[in-house]
């Protein structure tokens, strides 16, 4: 059985067919990528994966538990982690702080009235900088992070929930080139280690070619192609896409002075 | 020639992410520069700075000779600098008349000034649903609304961006078309384009952005012959 | 029930509608395209209304007719739009991209300027101006008299409406004015110079506030709290109607309209109240009111109390402070006692202010609801029950957490500007209550009577009770605030979505806060109670929130402290400077504007800045 099944996944907005019968499965340890040109709908699937949006129609699994309808808090608490586009974190916090409010909740406690925060779990969130390679950096202002160790610190925070899968929406968007495969480099390595699936969508085709064990195709919401890196880099249908439709003009290639 | 845009070590940032790392290139007058370049590689971002629309810095930013660095967009628009988004943005509760009204200005010297019945010849489609509100028009004609619109500002250059994106092959050639008039009528373009062969028909030069760094400049015809790089910068 | 009744009712209803619309009209427009909830929309009603009950008369002196009547209307509605203008380019211009609260509360500093330069410049009493020329007999309508100036009235709703929707048709202005209610920065990226839209839709906002205002001259005397009065009702039509949304005003009023004229039949004491319902069904059904957009409304206040290391000073300081402070009664005169009392008690309810505003980033405009809350609930307990202190406070402690709860409940659906306005007009309702339900609370009179139980009655005792109780409450909600609970509230402020994706129930969080908030505030509005002796619904009112607000702008939002070296210090000067003048409002608002524009992190705030800068 997969980790994540979804099954006919369907979305419009005021009549405009933003996905449509979007299907797919994720395993354990598995890095799948979901790509596609802009407006192609893969944030409406990643948002309806992730809770922040309901589909119209179709069906979400994780672990065989069908979970469609679940706001994003439940799925934190049946092991979804996930990180954002824009990162998104406690700034006004101490890196460490950031951790531990994640630990705070997974453990439940986020309504406790009494004794201070920022000794909780610390000794965990420690460890879970460590492997993202943020220890030094613990006892900083979230704030005054460079971006792409905001990005890290997401990712140690998605950790936090012992999640079985891992969404990223554009995990290295925004991000020196130098910087983005090191990330990547780190998030697969994590997977690997703790058999986590992680799903995720990404521009730059290096980070994807990469790192993705799979990759999924969108074109105006619907899946066009599935495979592995080297089969989608072939499929003439994944070129059009991305190089533009060559029946558009009349004349395609001929440059004009 | 003369040069009309000129931008020197252009680097922008959302928050507190850089996008853009110090890109230089120019505009002439009168002529069609495409800015190629993968999804997410800066072409939107390089648009939005030369208009004062997110946050940038540069060495030099300048438009007919006099700097334009760190001016309010309005008054880059006021400069005879207009803007296309990449959205479109049109203005879903107005009609197709009232959309024109928001984008006219006061005509400029040497051109013949745009009306509305000039933009209606450009664009027949327009032409037959002057009343019509935005929110019920395709996306194709939001397009061509949306540069339409810009037109009535009487720009000597516009900043066009991804106009090919999502819309139908057919109306793609009216667009096509439509940009070649423009340039005939003087009117300088930097059209940002992922649609490499649309951006192939009507483009002098190329400039190629690479994850918000200049890759490639040159003549269209020299971009179009080189596959590696093809292959290279625009991927797959 | 008698049909010529229910049609009076009815057409007296949709004359209220009229001119609520008129005035509501012109907030909404401003705001759909600054995007500023100008707080002092209400003040230029009620400059309005002066001058029109000014200049008519003089007119009418001049040349008695219609004519002149209807002109000195219009003249009124003009000079307010020019006022308008002034406080475009002197105020608005430099907070359009400040945060929603430092938005309200600069623009309610300027409501503050306006009361006391109208009873400078129009003099203290209620000025009733003339009837409109032609329109003085009643005329019957099913066998009932009915003013026909009401009829004029009802009228002049949907003429304004008409002109209004012709304004933003048929010229370049309106136009613009909707594009830019869209999509500001298109309308600027085509050329449009932001400045002059704005300041030419201030004009046609203040201008229909002005002609709002002026219209009422022949109906009601112009007097000194109309502003605040009919703001509280302009927001419920906004709000109702959806932000922005012309039409959706005026359906908002009518339906408003309508529900205060029927009302009465239901809760003859406060038709507010049914108001207050309709808003809450509405915003349950439509959270965006009838037209509104969702994308208006924006986010909570993300500027707040941030992480610091624990300091080893803290505890010693503490300490020391509290000794300090029990041994004041050993120094002070009864006077500085009472002064140190109500300190304490203000610099409490600041800082159950910051809970909601500093660590939660809601920003709550009505907080003197749980304020007064506390205070009546005492209050009634003693009359009623004969309590002694020691159950009454409690009980007004518990009255004001249900309250909150009630309230929170409702609220926490919201977030950014209709949350700030919706606190304030259930504040707004609750002090209409007080006001009107007199068998029970004793109207304007309050309650008097409420003293401490004898042994707490001596004002050294009873400064040290207040001392305990609310240091006490204080370093509760500091620890509360340090706790996971506080944190939580901090992470939903800093980012709901990643709050949310890690698994924090945000609306449950948000709501408990505002039931402890309202709690610790319902503390000190019993303990004022006490202190003074009286209730009255001046606790409740825009006042006492704004005077929390302000106390937490000047020691600073982002500090923990902050609130608390505000209270003292507002109150040290209002204690020095308010007997020297006359202009006490003036002077507060003109500060409350300074400290928006130049002195944005408080005073504790710019102390820790200034120390971090140099460290």
């Amino acid at each position: 059985m997969s980790l994540l099944d979804v099954q006919g996944l369907g979305k419009s907005f005021g009549g405009v067919v933003a996905a449509r019968n979007v299907r797919f499965g994720l395993d354990r340890g598995e890095m799948l990528a979901l790509i596609g040109p802009n407006g192609a709908g893969k944030s409406t699937v990643f948002n309806m994966i992730g809770g922040q949006l309901p589909p119209d129609g179709g069906t979400v699994s994780l672990d065989g538990a069908d979970i469609t309808r679940l706001p994003p808090r439940e799925r934190f608490r049946r092991g979804i982690g996930r990180t954002f586009q824009v990162a998104q974190a406690f700034l006004s916090m101490s890196v460490a702080e950031n951790v531990q409010m994640a630990l705070i909740s997974h453990h439940g406690e986020s309504r406790a009235l009494w004794g201070p925060a920022r000794t909780r779990h610390r000794d965990e969130a420690l460890s879970l900088l460590e492997r993202v390679g943020l220890a030094e950096a613990a006892d900083r202002p979230c704030a005054a992070l460079a971006y792409g160790d905001v990005k890290r610190v997401e990712l140690a925070v998605a950790l936090a929930g012992a999640p079985k899968l891992l969404l990223m929406d554009e995990p290295t968007a925004g991000m020196a080139p130098r910087e983005r495969a090191a990330l990547m480099d780190l998030t697969a390595e994590i997977a690997a280690r703790d058999r986590i699936g992680v799903l995720f969508t990404e521009h730059d085709m290096d980070v994807v070619f990469g790192h993705a064990d799979r990759v999924l195709v969108l074109v105006r919401g619907e899946i066009v192609a599935e495979g592995t890196a080297d089969a989608i880099r072939e499929n003439p249908r994944v070129r059009e896409a991305y190089l533009g439709d060559a029946h558009a003009l009349a004349a395609p290639g001929g440059a004009r002075p | 020639m003369t040069v009309l845009l000129d931008v020197q070590g252009l680097s922008a940032f959302y928050g507190r992410a850089q996008v853009l790392f110090g890109l230089s290139f120019h505009l002439n007058a009168g002529e069609v520069v495409a800015l190629v370049g993968r999804n997410g590689a800066g072409k939107t971002t390089t648009l939005k700075a030369i208009m004062g629309l997110v946050e940038a810095r540069s060495e030099r930013l300048s438009y007919k000779g006099g700097s334009i660095a760190g001016w309010p967009a309005y008054r880059v628009a006021r400069q005879g600098l207009g803007y296309v988004p990449e959205d479109r943005r049109i203005f879903t509760d107005l009609t197709v008349e009232e959309n024109l009204e928001v984008g006219r200005q006061a005509p400029r010297g040497g051109h013949q000034a745009w009306t509305p019945e000039r933009l209606f010849g450009l664009f027949p489609n327009l032409a037959e649903m002057r009343g019509r509100r935005g929110n019920q028009m395709s996306g194709g004609e939001q397009q061509m609304l949306s540069i339409a619109r810009t037109l009535m500002g009487n720009p000597d250059a516009i900043l066009l961006d991804e106009p090919s994106e999502g819309i139908a092959p057919v109306i793609v050639q009216t667009l096509a078309e439509a940009i070649r008039t423009m340039k005939q009528e003087g009117v300088a373009v930097l059209l940002s384009e992922q649609n490499w062969a649309f951006a192939a028909g009507i483009a002098d030069r190329a400039c190629v952005i690479e994850r918000g760094e200049m890759r490639f400049q040159g003549p269209m015809a020299d971009f179009l012959a080189d596959d590696a790089l093809r292959a290279e910068t625009l991927g797959v | 029930m008698d049909p010529s009744f229910l049609a009076v009712q009815a057409l007296s209803g949709f004359a209220s509608a009229s001119s609520l619309f008129i005035t509501a009209c012109g907030l909404t427009l401003v705001f759909g395209v600054t995007r500023i909830v100008n707080f002092a929309h209400g003040s230029l009603y009620m400059i309005g209304a002066y001058t029109g009950a000014t200049l008519v008369p003089r007119l009418l002196e001049w040349s008695y007719g219609p004519v002149p009547f209807w002109a000195g209307i219009l003249a009124s509605a003009v000079i307010v739009g020019l006022i308008g203008i002034l406080i475009e380019v002197l105020l608005l211009r430099r907070i359009y991209g400040a945060p929603e609260l430092f938005q309200l509360l600069a623009t309610f500093g300027v409501v503050l300027v306006v009361q006391d330069l109208v009873v400078h410049v129009f003099g203290p009493q209620d000025i009733l101006g003339p009837r409109a020329p032609g329109l003085r007999a009643p005329v019957e309508i099913l066998g009932r008299r009915f003013p026909s100036y009401e009829l004029v009235l009802i009228a002049a709703g949907p003429v304004v409406l008409g002109l209004v929707w012709l304004l933003l048709r048929k010229t370049r202005f309106g136009v613009l004015v909707r594009a830019a209610t869209q999509d500001r920065e298109m309308v600027s990226a085509l050329g449009v110079n932001q400045a002059l839209l704005f300041t030419g839709t201030l004009f046609l906002g203040a201008f229909l506030a002005g002609l709002g205002g002026a219209l009422q001259v022949p109906r009601v005397a112009a007097n000194t709290g109309m502003d605040l009065s009919v703001i509280a009702e302009c927001f419920v039509v906004t709000v109702v109607g959806g932000m922005g949304s012309v039409p959706g005003a005026f359906l908002a009023a009518l339906v408003i309209g309508q529900l205060q004229a029927f009302g009465i039949l239901i809760f003859p004491k406060s038709t507010l109240v049914v108001v207050f319902l309709l808003m809450a069904a509405v915003l349950v059904v439509r959270p965006y009111g009838f037209f509104g957009r969702p994308e208006i409304i924006g986010g909570g206040h993300a500027v707040g109390i941030v992480s610091r290391a624990p300091s080893r000073a803290t505890l010693p300081l503490t300490v020391a402070l509290m000794i300090l402070l029990a041994a004041l009664p050993l120094v002070a005169d009864a006077y500085l006692l009472k002064v140190a009392i109500e300190i304490l008690v203000f610099g409490l309810f600041a800082f159950s202010l910051q809970l909601l505003i500093g660590v939660g980033g809601l920003v709550s405009f009505g907080h003197a609801a749980f304020f007064g809350l506390g205070a009546y609930g005492a209050a009634l307990a003693v009359k009623w029950f004969g309590a002694p202190m020691e159950a009454a406070l409690p009980l007004g402690l518990v009255l004001a957490a249900l309250g909150a709860a009630l309230i929170g409940a409702f609220v926490v659906r919201l977030s950014g500007i209709y949350l700030a306005m919706l606190t304030l007009a259930a504040a707004q309702i609750l002090y209409a209550v007080a006001f009107q339900w007199v068998d029970v609370t004793g109207g304007d009179n309050g309650i008097v009577g409420v003293w401490p139980s004898p042994w707490a009655n001596e004002r050294t005792v009873y400064y040290l009770v207040t001392l305990v109780l609310t240091a006490g409450a204080a370093l509760a909600l500091m620890r509360i605030i340090d706790a996971p609970f506080g944190y939580s509230l901090r992470a939903m402020r800093d980012s709901e979505a990643r709050a949310e994706a890690i698994g924090l129930h945000i609306r449950r969080h948000r709501w408990l806060a505002f039931t402890l908030a309202g709690a610790a505030a319902g503390l000190t509005g019993g303990l004022y109670a006490f202190s003074r002796g009286s209730v009255d619904p001046t606790l409740l009112g825009i006042p006492t929130s704004v005077d929390a607000l302000t106390m937490l702008l000047l020691g600073g939002i982002q500090t923990i402290t902050g609130p608390l070296v505000g209270a003292g210090v507002l109150h040290a000067l209002r204690d020095q400077i308010m007997p020297l003048t006359d202009y006490w409002r003036l002077l507060l608002g003109l500060a409350i504007i300074a400290m928006v524009l130049i002195f944005p992190r408080g005073l504790v705030g710019t102390v820790q800045h200034w120390r971090e800068v140099r460290a």
